[in-house]
């Protein structure tokens, strides 16, 4: 069997979520298949600027061939499609040109794809809002499975996607509430789906203490991993943790480990590491108490799967279906929506030792069970072999023709995105005995 | 604060959610910070307000109207308003042909009724923002009093159910001090030498007897119904102390010890309860 990887960035520094999730993807297919990851010259999300080499490369045993991007994104410009797509009345033909502008525009990459479409078995398409995965998704449905990453966010509002939605052969979901916001948004429950979601390399031994020797931590900590930014929650996490820190003199520290897009405050019980390495990040999550994850969107949390495979309960932001879905569903964390519920269930996480051990534990088994690398590899062979026994091929979608196209008749996304129903999947334990459909938790 | 039992086998996160919550709106009802009930105000109205008296979204309705309205400038219209251009040879003109166009239709109750118009926009507009602000600080005021009164109504029920606890314990005490055998011997005064002599064996037995049964008695032991009602009572308010909300918002623990860790806390599987 022959698979592409079709991803926006890769590359073993290149530590996006989707991105990562792609190579993680990639290297543990190639133990079951020829995989051949296709990607862009870009490393920077922001710019999509051509930074490495175009051609073929090796990244950690697995053939990796870039094409350049086209042009670099225009900021102002993506701003202005943005607001006319989201906001406005608008038509199929300004989502076009949002999605021209978003980039990477790589029409290399389309080309090869559709050139060597023979070549491969099933096409791996990773992030269904960037150019490639709209492209190669429409050219080669039958091949397609899509791996959307798809947040709580206007785009699934956009009307472009829908068809894309329902015209690949697969889509591997990343969590119930990511999979029940798709078909709320496309009506796509006839195309083959499961939710799979991403294992980690979670070492088998870590070293807290060595962690506090090394970064002189001796106090009991929460720790956060990943980008320090206004986007991810950073904000109001500063201001709920200095606002507890003040009615608690002897509680824990919070420890941020990850690149600073934003300003960090000084506090004397704030410690900001600065990105770490894998080692040192799985070490740091040994030694905290508990990990915080303040996002409001996420379409899977890795670094919360990495906190439960460590045995570490995550307190996450509450208004994030996914998180919010995966901490009940797991019963192993505590959510938080406004900074009195912050403030309770962090003392509760940091003072109850026997609920600290029992959702540690229950995060353990639920990585175990869902999110191990047999698990996950097991979900995608199976969904090739469901596909390679079923015949029936999706019927491409047309999107109008030229005068259609330019009509202004499409709601704005984020009218369209109000209207689908939030919550986390609250009844289901589908995680645990593979039931297709549960319910959610409320409606919008 | 914190004080989940966890059995062995299961922990249920929402059930565990739930009981914060729980506790969370307990504390809330206590005081509230000026920009909280401005929130309130805003977002959570219709808990407050009588729903048949105050429509719940009228103050985001007037907001909303107050920031999507693009009102145009008013204007001013007077008797000679429609001649007037900024090229004088126009105007000249407009005014000398005036009469013919009255010989067509008569522009005076046009140009009064545009005058009026004129006058009652710029009165509106006065009056609007008043409106708005006597809108404004009264549902801030009757959210304000709306709490004020639950949090009073809240008071009362926990005066009432002391008030009632108190009754239960004096008449439990006046129990324990009719019956207690003895207890009023010493208030009787001696009546004779002889009878007084027996009395006083008497009641040299009766304490002798007294101190066998305390000596016997176990420590925490209650003297019966009575003494367990009176012995309830502190154990109770610790209790009650213990799982009470933390006043002025903020957590803490009260009857219970701060976290004051300096290593990380041994998570070698704690006993559970």
């Amino acid at each position: 069997m022959k698979l592409a990887v079709a991803v926006q960035r890769y590359g073993a520094d290149v530590n996006g979520g989707a991105e990562l999730h792609a190579r993680y993807i990639a290297e543990r297919l190639s133990r079951h298949a020829s995989v051949e990851v296709l990607t862009t010259c870009a490393r920077d999300y922001v710019t999509w600027r051509n930074e490495l080499p175009s051609g073929v490369e090796d990244v950690r045993g697995v053939p990796v061939r870039r094409f350049p991007v086209r042009s670099e994104r225009e900021p102002l410009e993506f701003g202005r499609h943005s607001r006319r797509v989201f906001e406005r009345r608008h038509s199929i033909a300004e989502e076009l040109a949002w999605l021209d502008s978003e980039g990477p525009t790589s029409p290399a990459m389309i080309e090869h794809l559709d050139r060597h479409a023979d070549s491969y078995d099933f096409v791996i398409l990773f992030s269904y809002r960037y150019y490639h995965a709209w492209h190669a998704a429409r050219r080669l449905g039958h091949k397609a499975v899509l791996v959307p990453t798809a947040e709580r966010d206007p785009t699934i509002g956009l009307a472009i996607f829908a068809p894309v939605f329902r015209g690949v052969r697969a889509i591997m979901y990343n969590s119930h509430e990511e999979r029940a916001m798709i078909h709320a948004a496309t009506r796509n429950e006839s195309v083959p789906g499961a939710v799979v979601g991403v294992g980690s390399d979670v070492p088998d031994r870590t070293d807290p203490a060595g962690f506090r020797r090394k970064y002189r931590i001796n106090r009991p900590f929460a720790i956060y991993v990943g980008r320090i930014d206004e986007n991810k929650g950073c904000t109001e996490l500063f201001d709920y943790f200095q606002r507890y820190a003040a009615a608690f003199a002897g509680g824990l520290d919070l420890v941020l480990v990850g690149k600073e897009i934003m300003h960090v405050p000084q506090h004397h019980r704030i410690h900001h590491l600065g990105f770490l390495s894998d080692e040192d990040k799985y070490n740091a999550l040994a030694a905290a108490d508990l990990l915080i994850m303040p996002s409001y969107f996420e379409s899977l949390s890795m670094v919360a799967l990495e906190a439960w495979a460590l045995g570490r309960p995550v307190l996450a932001n509450g208004r994030c279906d996914v998180l919010k879905g995966q901490c009940i569903r797991s019963n192993a964390g505590l959510y938080y929506e406004n900074y009195q519920e912050f403030a309770e269930t962090l003392y509760s996480l940091e003072s109850n030792g026997p609920l600290h051990a029992r959702l540690g534990r229950n995060g353990r088994d639920y990585f175990r069970r869902n999110y191990a690398w047999p698990v996950i590899e097991r979900k995608y062979l199976e969904m090739f072999q469901r596909l390679a026994r079923d015949t029936a091929r999706p019927e491409p979608e047309t999107l109008g023709g030229w005068f259609e196209r330019r009509q202004r008749k499409i709601a704005p996304a984020a009218e369209v995105l109000a209207g689908i129903p939030s919550g986390p999947v609250v009844t289901g334990t589908a995680e645990r005995t593979g039931a297709s459909a549960p319910a959610r938790g409320r409606p919008a | 604060m914190s004080d989940f039992t966890v059995r062995s086998d299961s922990a249920d996160v929402e059930q565990i959610m739930k009981q914060i919550r729980a506790r969370i709106r307990e504390k809330r009802g206590v005081d509230y910070t000026e920009e909280e009930i401005r929130e309130l105000a805003n977002v959570r109205l219709e808990t407050f307000l009588d729903p048949r008296g105050v429509r719940s979204d009228l103050l985001e309705q007037y907001r909303r109207k107050r920031e999507s309205s693009t009102a145009p400038r008013n204007y001013g219209f007077e008797d000679s308003t429609i001649y007037m251009s900024s090229r004088p040879i126009l105007r000249f003109f407009r005014r000398m042909l005036n009469p013919v166009l009255k010989l067509f239709f008569n522009p005076n109750p046009v140009i009064e009724a545009l005058h009026i118009q004129s006058k009652l926009n710029d009165s509106y507009n006065h009056s609007e923002s008043l409106y708005y602000e006597l809108i404004h600080n009264l549902v801030l005021e009757t959210t304000r009093l709306s709490i004020e009164v639950k949090n009073l109504k809240m008071r009362v029920e926990s005066m009432s159910s002391r008030l009632d606890f108190d009754e239960r314990r004096a008449r439990a005490l006046e129990g324990v001090v009719q019956y207690r055998p003895g207890a009023v011997a010493p208030l009787q005064p001696p009546t004779g030498g002889g009878n007084g002599a027996t009395l006083d064996q008497e009641g040299a037995e009766r304490r002798a007897r007294r101190r066998r049964r305390r000596g016997r008695r176990r420590p925490g032991q209650g003297g019966g119904e009575a003494g367990e009602r009176f012995t309830s009572g502190p154990d109770l308010l610790a209790s009650d102390e213990r799982s009470a909300p933390h006043e002025g918002g903020e957590p803490g623990p009260r009857g219970e010890p701060q976290p004051s860790r300096d290593v990380a806390p041994d998570r070698s599987e704690p006993s559970e309860s």
